[in-house]
């Protein structure tokens, strides 16, 4: 199949409102397991109904297969025909997984079943094929439809329209509707094989076909279901000279026999009913019928059409055995599920949704009041600037002054706000990181046999979206460690007089320009003294070294080093911590450990909000400005002279508290001349990365500013020592320290210095 | 060689024509972006002498180098004749931008390429291998610069 560029990108819009509906199912079944509300099912229920659709309408036809149980238990949990079970709930999680590895084999060009998928779907239908539980405990409407006293499984299906007698508006031949791609499951009671003459009128909206409908297609689908007369008026069409091809001025009368309830017919129109006016009719038949004949077109269906399979619904129709009630009657909307369908809110349209989606995979959903703030903000500065130029033709020196300076200051406030609205779009609230977190501790601690409760808070602190997608393989390393390493089991808990639930919890805050993530767990702790044998059995650190708690703490995140006594499939594989802090650091950040035996530990992640903004602050050597991330800096000081030491010739020290600091002079790195060479003449900026921390000897500290930086390789490249560049507000560049790289590259040098010495 | 390319070929190039301590050179008028006024550059360390530093060229930070110290010329001090010349060439990530110090630019000419003779071994002056070839432009020799090679073996130097 040739798929054009327009069609790729409405597909790829069908993926991503996949994933956000597979997302939703799979918070929707978790939130199920700790009391459930009809609204949870409800959710899980329109997200797996959309999917299906659409993977139906782009001719997915194993994912609307298998979607389709997933639909027919969830429905039945949505009307009380069967219970909530853990294993249901179980299963139903393990089809959302396969029903994202379906979607993404499908995204990867490669449609297909993967044997996972197999076997969960056995799982689902053995699930169906049990009797079924009414849900008469659970809260939401029990028995009191009829569909709920119905058997579970009903006779097979009889309706089978003659093929022959299938009248349809010429076409292709009918593509596999929906519905018709799932054949096995089991149907609930319906009218079936009773026939019923439907009349629908059909008056779309002009823009029908911009929001990429083809009545002709729907009416194929129609064709499916039953025998259809289309009865095609014309009044409104143009004239000839008038006409815009890209305009539907049609309407329909569709008549249609078979064996059909109104949801599906509304399944059908689904997504065209919010800009088009339809209207179901169930008609007599034994009144004369209507004269369609005069301009009828019928003609022979081109294809088989699939044999209708009746979609499993609550239709009541057991107590009105063989009637279909005519259509005023049909009962509250909780027995007629599909019914939400009809009154579908126009962004159920993917169409409409089509020309905005962004094929490039690292595009970005932007709520759409951070594009208002900038929308507003833009009118602002345009009023702004319209006021000084009026102000710019008539200048009167005395009196403008004030109206001058007042401008100005608009233009700087407005300036900055919409600097930090544009930048705003870039972040997104940490909850789709956290989000991953219910399901994971729920199958860790599973597995694990522990008892854990996840607590999830400052979902909503936003951050960059670069730094969000980096940050979310450190945080569940470190989430699977507390599990494994941290939280004990019930037994070892109840023993140690705490609660058997351990607690594990998830906290994000801002605090000052950055955002802090905090993992905590209410276990047993660290182990100074094991994590100190340990270190020393593998020869990271000497025996008698000296070793302050937070040093012992840092041990952890060497690379090699796990205390885990036996190597699970969870964690202890002595990877993870250290690439845990290596990916922190990348992101300029640092991360901490605090943890006291017995009551647990907490590691806290400290991020700057953005990778393009930085907090910075501006030094000054000789005659260059250099900006440096505050976030590394612990202190800056003006050494005294006493704290000065010179070692065997080549490294100078400074003594900051109890530490020797390399001190590191970056007019010599950077060959510049500094005011002085002097280091007691100078100032001390002591920076710290990955644990090592260096005193930088600098001429002078400048303003403290938030800076934005900029890329220097796009242009030129890589440059040892420095993390890009920033504007100044005279417009002139300002290069940015890369403080982790300036230590390893001193570093090195100390030590081959030192190694020549010797 | 195909007959259509050679005939395409054969259609006149233009180059921006501009002076380096004296010697007329031609820069291929598709690679130009700009041309804008000498202007202080922030000094980049741990780069060679010839890049003089980066500028900020409406947001983006463009490296400057000197043509002059590239080819090993007499340096001359800056004056209101100096420009820079903003070029495009292909990077390792899209396009790159660079500015190149020159003493004074001309005008643009045309040239057909059945003009442009293969670069002769010039003792002393610019490297052979950034030489695209040389034309004779108003009577007066034009040294043609194959900027991308230029400015990828300035960057990549480094």
């Amino acid at each position: 199949m040739t798929i054009d560029l327009e069609m790729a990108e409405i597909i790829n819009v069908f993926f991503q409102e996949s994933d956000e509906g597979l997302d939703a199912m799979e918070a929707g079944l978790l939130s199920l397991e700790d009391g459930s509300d009809c609204e949870a099912i409800n959710t899980i229920f329109r997200a797996a109904h959309s999917i299906k659709g659409g993977a139906g309408t782009f001719g997915f036809g194993e994912i609307s297969k298998f979607t389709h149980a997933v639909e027919t238990l969830l429905d039945q949990m949505r009307n009380g025909t069967r219970g909530v079970s853990a294993d249901a709930v179980q299963v139903l999680l393990q089809a959302v997984d396969a029903m994202r590895e379906m979607v993404a084999l499908a995204r990867d060009g490669t449609p297909g079943r993967p044997a996972t998928a197999d076997a969960v779907g056995e799982r689902l239908t053995a699930i169906l094929e049990e009797p079924a539980n009414p849900a008469s405990s659970r809260g939401w409407p029990p028995a009191e439809t009829p569909a709920a006293a119905a058997p579970p499984d009903p006779p097979a299906l009889a309706a089978s329209p003659d093929p022959a007698a299938i009248a349809v508006v010429p076409g292709p031949p009918a593509r596999k509707p929906a519905v018709a791609a799932t054949p096995e499951p089991p149907a609930e009671p319906t009218a079936a094989g009773e026939q019923t003459h439907w009349r629908i009128r059909f008056l779309p909206h002009v823009s029908l076909f911009e929001t990429c409908n083809d009545p002709l297609r729907m009416f194929t689908q129609l064709a499916s279901l039953g025998r259809l007369q289309a009865q095609a008026f014309t009044q409104g069409v143009p004239a000839l000279s008038e006409i815009d091809a890209t305009q539907c001025h049609l309407s329909w009368t569709l008549d249609l026999h078979g064996a059909v309830t109104r949801e599906e017919l509304a399944e059908i129109f689904d997504w065209v009913d919010s800009n088009s006016s339809i209207t179901y009719e169930q008609v007599d038949d034994s009144a004369p019928p209507a004269d369609v004949a005069s301009c009828a077109v019928e003609l022979p269906v081109a294809a088989p059409v699939a044999p209708p399979v009746i979609e499993p619904c609550a239709a009541p129709a057991v107590g009105t055995a063989g009637h279909l009630p005519e259509l005023p009657s049909v009962p509250a909307p909780d027995v007629v599920p599909a019914r939400s369908a009809l009154t579908a809110p126009p962004d159920a349209s993917p169409a409409s949704a089509a020309p905005k989606a962004n094929v490039d995979a690292s595009s970005i959903r932007v709520g759409t009041e951070k594009v208002d703030a900038l929308i507003n903000l833009v009118g602002e500065l345009v009023i702004t600037q319209s006021m000084l130029g009026r102000f710019a033709e008539g200048v009167d020196a005395g009196k403008d002054l004030e109206l001058l300076r007042r401008g100005l200051a608009h233009l700087a406030r407005n300036t900055r706000e919409l600097q930090e609205s544009v930048l705003k779009i870039r972040m997104l609230p940490i909850s789709f990181s956290f989000n991953r977190f219910p399901r994971l501790v729920r199958e860790l601690s599973r597995k694990l046999e522990k008892k854990v409760e996840l607590r999830l808070r400052g979902e909503s602190t936003e951050l960059d979206k670069i730094v969000l997608e980096k940050i979310g393989d450190p945080l569940v390393h470190l989430v699977r460690n507390s599990l494994d390493h941290g939280l004990e089991t019930p037994a070892a808990r109840i023993a140690a007089g705490k609660s058997e639930i351990g607690v594990l919890e998830l906290n994000a805050y801002h605090q000052g320009g950055s955002i802090v993530i905090e993992v905590k767990d209410d276990g047993a702790g660290l182990d100074r003294a094991k994590i100190l044998a340990k270190a020393r059995e593998r020869g990271l650190i000497a025996d008698d070294a000296p070793l302050s708690e937070e040093q012992i703490y840092n041990l952890i995140f060497l690379p090699g080093f796990s205390t885990a006594e036996a190597v699970s499939d969870v964690s202890g594989r002595g990877v993870g911590m250290d690439v845990v802090r290596r990916n922190i650091t990348d992101l300029g950040g640092h991360v901490q450990i605090s943890s006291e035996r017995g009551r647990g530990s907490t590691i806290r992640i400290r991020l700057p909000l953005t990778l393009a903004i930085l907090e910075g602050q501006m030094l000054r050597v000789g005659p260059e400005t250099y900006v440096i991330s505050l976030v590394s800096i612990i202190e800056t000081v003006q050494p005294q002279p006493d704290h000065l030491h010179t070692v065997t010739g080549h490294a100078e020290l400074f003594k900051h508290r109890d530490e020797y600091l390399p001190i590191l002079r970056l007019h010599e790195i950077f060959h510049i001349e500094p005011d002085s060479r002097d280091i007691a003449n100078g100032l001390l900026v002591v920076a710290e990365s990955d644990g090592q921390r260096v005193a930088i000897l600098v001429d002078e500290l400048q303003a403290q500013q938030q800076v934005v930086i900029k890329s220097l390789d796009r242009n030129f490249k890589q440059v040892p020592g420095l993390a890009g560049a920033t504007i100044h507000g005279d417009g002139t560049v300002a290069l940015i320290l890369d403080v982790p790289s300036l230590i390893s590259r001193f570093s090195a040098r100390t030590t081959a210095s030192v190694g020549r010495a010797a | 060689m195909s007959k259509v390319k050679a005939a395409a070929e054969e259609a006149k190039k233009q180059y921006v024509s501009f002076m380096l301590a004296g010697e007329q050179h031609g820069v291929d008028v598709v690679r130009v972006q700009e041309i804008k006024g000498w202007d202080l550059v922030t000094r980049v360390p741990s780069t060679p002498t010839y890049v003089l530093g980066v500028i900020n060229l409406r947001g983006a930070i463009v490296p400057v180098i000197d043509l002059r110290i590239r080819f090993r010329l007499e340096r001359a001090p800056y004056g209101s004749t100096t420009v820079v010349v903003v070029v495009r060439v292909p990077g390792e990530r899209g396009e790159r931008t660079v500015g190149l110090v020159v003493d004074a630019v001309n005008s643009v000419h045309d040239i057909a390429p059945s003009a442009i003779r293969p670069p002769p071994a010039l003792p002393g002056t610019v490297d052979h291998a950034f030489i695209e070839g040389i034309a004779v432009v108003g009577g007066k020799l034009m040294l043609l610069l194959d900027v991308q090679a230029l400015v990828t073996a300035s960057i990549e130097e480094g």
